[in-house]
């Protein structure tokens, strides 16, 4: 190769990188565990949606799961067994939480499916540029590096690329599976470029290795010898050389721009692994199922770099090292730079987990306390994007996530490089990450009561409107009413438009006033006509009730007529008092309302209620007491509801009756309920 | 605290590490302070030393803070020990203690305590002592080798006093410069001292412990303005090399302008916030009521280290450059 | 004296006319503190501020007609942004206004009770349930504000508030500054 300049990067440091413990032993083959566990997300983007069942029998490179938008990859099956679960598990993130997986219990026979999803391609040349991208996303090929993107969408530049960069650095500690995997299948590796540089149509691609890896720099020298567009950049040994910004600075003396792409100044960065993975599903059809994973740390008796199908239990690859030799410190998914810890061994491996690192207690750091920040500025020195790490941790720290924001903080690559030198201990990685994670729950709120805004003018426009047309059609029939009566001999005016009328005969004037008058009632209770602002009102009525305690025994026959305002507040009052007879109401609907609230009352605090709850519920302890006071109290109430000869009071009585009836059930069968 | 975040690596680097070496490089210049200025400053290092740890240990107490964990930084120990090594060692001892109770309690603790203060608190106490006790805080000891006994010369002007009444009596500089306070290029005595701070420094710089922008803007600065005016006026303006090894500046530009919590922190900040501390020393010295102006300037340009940091960010990868600094 | 006076007043004509076409050049359209307020309003249209929506709030605090303290949905830091926003000193929630949620909640419409008396969407404050007469209501998740203004009208009690489930997308990484004051 001939001489290549190099660039180099700001920052950085040298760290203590523990590779030699996972690099002994030869990459291996991981056999099939009983059970894989498939997170419907493994990369980055919207989940896959399930296409299989539970209890469906499913074979090795079925498509279980297909993308759900265009940021989005399917999952297969990574072997042969039974569906027997699609629910939330707990996955591999740093929040512990669960998300939708599909489990399959393996039947040990690893089948293929008898002819793969798509077929093997002898001439990959001939394939259109289309064509490959299609198939790599069919592969479910999402970066093997660590972030998951989806691979098809970076061999979809739109645009001409300069150069493909493989970026085969592994800057970070203890990490050996794309060494192995460089030093191991270099030739695959060389093909996977050419179908990638054929999809992206570059002229050619650098494959940058850092040099404290000797053997994956040969393989591929020698394997990249049969194409000329191919060199191989030996970079120096720097953490974060792999840091994607930090290698194209590099490589090519270039910069990404600020939340932008390496697309931009025409570069597309891919993981040696992925460009494997796209040869593998172009050349032989098979889907991404498996991946290079190292399992080490001081923990593992015998660790190195498994090939392990994807949804393999970590637990399962730890005891093919050779099981635990003291209990793990600390368990990592990823580097100790970038990382994360993970709550147990049980959780799956998945496309992006490129090691597992299982630590002996001490061998990393211990969780201390922080001293206050001293300004030293060791953390500026080697922070790669040339941020300023302790003003971030000021305005993250102070909550000022806007401050932060604008001192770029969304530059900030996590590499860690600041908080491994800070004297003070600080945790500054993890105060970056809670402020982004903080500006973007903001901007999640913030679209969010954008929307809400948006659609509560909308609504109010429209009831508005609605209002509008109302008046005028009224106004035109009372004008038509009142020229009618102008017309006819009786001079005199009617009440409500006395004074107006009394003007004189013209029809128009009379229109006006009568409008007027109807304004001037419609006034007061201007808002009622709204239903929000009823319910509102209802609402409120409801809580003031509530903060007056029931000492005040409801007075539901304030039932005022045709004031939706009053009549939600006395529903309210009625629904608290448990008073089932609104009497006054002469509405039935209001009228099933308050018995099946009533109903609902006195089952939720099981305490006696007056009048038409007739059967006594005082025998709570025994349910099924209970539960046919229930009944007989429901069919008290039913009845007259039912005599309302009403379509909407009989839906209502079997609405409740059901939803009693479901409700007595769950009750029934949890007698330890203290309800 | 539970670590949730990488990274996990172990990590070397601790404040108490970093005072630890600040002590290590100073002890080069003690030993050369007491070999020539007998053993004075050594009272006046252990009363400062120690009335700075008991006064930190008791507020750290009263606000509740974790006593071990802070006291284990020995940030209040190299405090008292920089503001035993600006008091003159002939002063009286409670001079010391004076100072002491004022660094941690005005210049530290009123703020916060470490980390929170914007001012170099050895600094603010020594601008106090000087302001409140001129007397016993211009009186310098004279030359006085150990190895030579020579009682009488107890207390004498230094150079930049010397130098600065002379000048004053319309004498030229060539006049004085044999004249006894002063050695070969500065004070005599305190030139050797000088090249121990140096010393001491360089080894800061070789650990990493402090930046190199803040002691070679320092001494830039005041080497580029006293050039500057000794090209000029060679008998009026004293040479860089007389500033450089007179008086605080050695001990300025290396232990105290660097002092990190009240410092500029962006690196060509630093370099500013040197350059500035130099000129303004300079100035102080020529034109200024006071004979050295070290702690003068530093306190000046600390209150100016926030809006320096503001101008003086580093362009962001990735940003356009020439791009408004936000 | 006399040209003193004459400057004096030549000099305020002068100023008066610089102010009166101040006014004119740079008149403000609208009431932005309004707007400016609205912004920082959570937008859930709750009503338990007491006023009929979130403008409404909006406009009654720039009128100084209504505390800032009245808006549970936006918490404690929804009343620091508007006593930044307004210069006045931050105070906490009214507890006559109600309490603040410790998570978000969204209403769910349990559909095998629902009898579509279409209440509930009428009840609704940004269009979120959708239904007609006699069929199912469902809510629409993503455009609930969880305001719980659909509760009170159903007549059969099968709208009930959940809390919105955190997933890793939506996860938050906590402050280590409170992880070791905790």
């Amino acid at each position: 190769m001939s001489l290549m300049k190099l660039f180099g990067f700001r920052g950085g440091l040298h760290l203590d990188y523990r590779k030699a413990l996972s690099t002994q032993q030869p990459i291996r083959v991981a056999p099939v565990p009983p059970q894989l566990i498939l997170p419907l997300s493994q990369h980055a983007g919207a989940p896959a949606k399930p296409v299989v069942k539970v209890g469906d029998r499913v074979l090795r490179g079925q498509t279980l799961a297909q993308p759900d938008g265009y940021v989005s990859v399917p999952v297969h099956a990574s072997s042969s067994g039974t569906v027997v679960a699609i629910e939330p598990r707990p996955i591999p993130h740093v929040s512990g939480l669960m998300a939708p997986c599909i489990v399959i219990d393996t039947d040990g026979l690893d089948q293929a499916l008898p002819e793969p999803e798509w077929t093997p391609v002898e001439d990959v040349q001939a394939l259109s540029p289309q064509a490959l991208r299609d198939l790599v996303r069919r592969a479910g090929i999402a970066g093997l590096g660590g972030a998951g993107f989806p691979s098809f969408i970076k061999l979809s530049p739109g645009r001409p690329v300069e150069t493909l960069i493989i970026n085969g650095a592994e800057c970070e500690p203890y990490i050996t599976c794309d060494q192995l995997l460089m030093a191991e299948r270099a030739d695959e590796i060389v093909s996977g470029v050419q179908v990638i540089l054929q999809a992206i149509g570059a002229p050619h691609c650098i494959i940058g290795i850092e040099d404290n890896k000797p053997a994956a720099i040969a393989a591929l020298r020698q394997a990249a010898q049969r194409d000329a567009r191919i060199r191989v950049a030996v970079v120096p040994t720097r953490y974060p050389q792999g840091g994607e910004k930090q290698l194209i600075q590099a490589l090519t003396g270039l910069e990404v721009p600020s939340e932008g792409l390496p697309l931009d100044i025409g570069l597309v960065v891919h993981n040696p692994g992925t460009a494997r993975a796209v040869w593998r599903a172009v050349r032989y059809a098979e889907p991404l199922i498996s991946r290079i994973v190292t399992v080490t740390g001081g923990a593992v008796a015998q660790p190195q770099n498994f090939e392990a199908r994807i949804g393999t239990p970590m637990r399962f690859l730890i005891d093919l090292a050779g099981g635990y030799v003291q209990a793990p410190g600390r368990l990592l998914m990823g580097g100790p730079m970038m990382g994360f810890a993970l709550p147990s061994d049980t959780l799956p491996l998945i496309k992006s987990t490129n090691c597992v690192l299982a630590a002996a207690p001490g061998e990393l750091r211990p969780d201390d306390d922080a001293m206050p920040c001293i300004r030293c500025g060791a953390c500026q020195e080697v922070c790669p994007i040339n941020l300023l790490p302790q003003q971030l941790y000021w305005h993250a720290r102070g909550k000022e996530y806007e401050q932060a924001r604008e001192l770029n903080l969304f530059d900030c690559i996590e590499c860690g490089c600041c908080a491994q030198v800070c004297p003070s201990h600080i945790p500054l990685v993890q105060y970056y990450r809670h402020a982004k994670t903080e500006i973007w729950a903001g901007d999640r709120d913030q679209r969010k009561a954008d929307l809400a805004r948006e659609r509560h003018e909308a609504r109010q426009a429209r009831i508005e409107r609605e209002e509008r047309e109302k008046e005028e059609a009224r106004a035109r029939k009372k004008a038509q009413l009142a020229a009618r009566k102008a017309e006819t001999p009786t001079a005199e005016a009617p009440p409500a438009a006395a004074g107006a009328a009394a003007a004189g005969s013209d029809p128009v004037a009379a229109a006006i006033a009568a409008a007027r008058a109807k304004k001037a009632q419609a006034a007061p209770s201007a808002n009622a006509d709204d239903p929000v602002a009823r319910a509102m009102a209802a609402a409120q009525a409801r809580k003031a009730e509530r903060e007056a305690g029931s000492a005040s025994p409801a007075a539901p026959a304030t039932t005022g007529g045709d004031d939706p305002v009053t009549r939600a507040i006395a529903a309210a009052q009625a629904k608290k008092a448990q008073a089932a007879p609104s009497a006054g109401a002469d509405d039935p609907v209001a009228r099933a309302m308050a018995a099946a609230q009533a109903r609902k009352a006195e089952r939720q605090a099981g305490s006696a209620g007056p009048a038409a709850a007739a059967a006594p519920t005082a025998a709570t302890d025994d349910p099924v007491a209970r539960a046919i006071a229930a009944a007989q109290a429901k069919k008290a109430q039913a009845a007259p509801a039912a005599g309302a000869d009403d379509a909407v009071a009989l839906a209502i009585a079997a609405a409740k009756a059901r939803k009693a009836a479901r409700d007595e059930a769950v009750i029934g069968k949890d007698p330890t309920d203290p309800t | 605290m539970k670590r949730l975040s990488s990274p996990f690596l172990p990590i070397a680097p601790s404040v108490a590490g970093v005072m630890r070496d600040v002590l290590i490089a100073l002890v080069p210049g003690i030993a050369v302070y007491v070999l020539l200025f007998g053993p004075g400053v050594l009272l006046n290092i252990v009363l400062a030393a120690t009335t700075c740890v008991l006064v930190e240990a008791l507020v750290l107490r009263w606000r509740g803070k974790p006593l071990g964990l802070f006291l284990r930084d020995s940030s209040a120990l190299v405090t008292g020990v920089l503001l035993a090594l600006a008091l003159p060692a002939i002063a009286p001892w409670w001079v010391a203690v004076v100072g002491a109770l004022i660094a941690m309690l005005l210049g530290k603790h009123v703020y916060g305590g470490l980390g929170y203060n914007p001012f170099n608190p050895a600094m603010v106490a020594y601008v106090v002592l000087l302001i409140s006790f001129p007397v016993q805080m211009t009186a310098w000891p004279g030359l006085q080798p150990l190895w030579q006994a020579a009682p009488d010369a107890l207390s004498g002007a230094t150079a930049l006093d010397h130098v600065r009444t002379q000048l004053g009596l319309q004498r030229t500089l060539s006049e004085i410069g044999s004249d006894a306070p002063l050695g070969l290029v500065a004070g005599a005595g305190w030139e050797w001292i000088a090249l121990a701070w140096l010393g001491g420094g360089l080894f800061m710089l070789a650990r990493k412990t402090i930046r190199w922008q803040i002691p070679v803007g320092l001494l830039l600065g005041i080497g580029l303005i006293s050039l500057l005016f000794w090209a000029y006026d060679g008998d009026r303006y004293a040479s860089p090399l007389f500033h450089w090894f007179s008086g605080a500046t050695l001990l300025g530009a290396f232990f105290i302008a660097t002092d990190p919590v009240s410092a500029a922190t962006t690196p060509r900040g630093r370099l500013l916030y040197g350059f500035a501390i130099g000129v303004v020393i300079y100035v102080i010295r020529t034109w200024g009521g006071y004979p050295d102006g070290v702690a003068f300037a530093v306190l000046l340009l600390n209150i100016c280290a926030p809006t320096i940091d503001r101008y003086t960010q580093p362009r962001v990868y990735g940003q356009r450059r020439g791009a408004p600094d936000a | 004296m006399l040209t003193a006076i004459l400057a004096l007043a030549g000099l305020s004509a002068a100023f008066g006319l610089g102010l009166g076409y101040a006014a004119i050049r740079f008149k403000v359209e609208g009431d932005p503190l309004v707007d400016r307020i609205d912004s920082i309003l959570p937008q859930t249209q709750c009503g338990q501020c007491g006023f009929p929506g979130c403008r409404p709030y909006a406009t009654a605090i720039a009128a100084n007609e209504a505390d800032i303290n009245q808006c549970p949905p936006g918490g404690e830091d929804g009343v620091l942004k508007l006593a930044e926003l307004l210069g006045r000193d931050p105070k906490p929630l009214n507890p006559d206004n109600g309490v603040a949620k410790a998570v978000p909640t969204v209403a769910v419409i349990d559909e095998a009770v629902c009898i579509g008396c279409t209440k509930c969407i009428q009840a609704c404050p940004v269009d979120a349930i959708l239904g007609a007469a006699q069929q199912m209501h469902t809510v629409i998740a993503a455009e609930c504000t969880g305001c719980e203004l659909c509760i009170a009208p159903c007549p059969v009690d099968c709208i009930s508030m959940q809390p919105i489930a955190e997933t890793p997308k939506t996860w938050r990484w906590p402050s280590p500054a409170e992880a070791q004051t905790a």
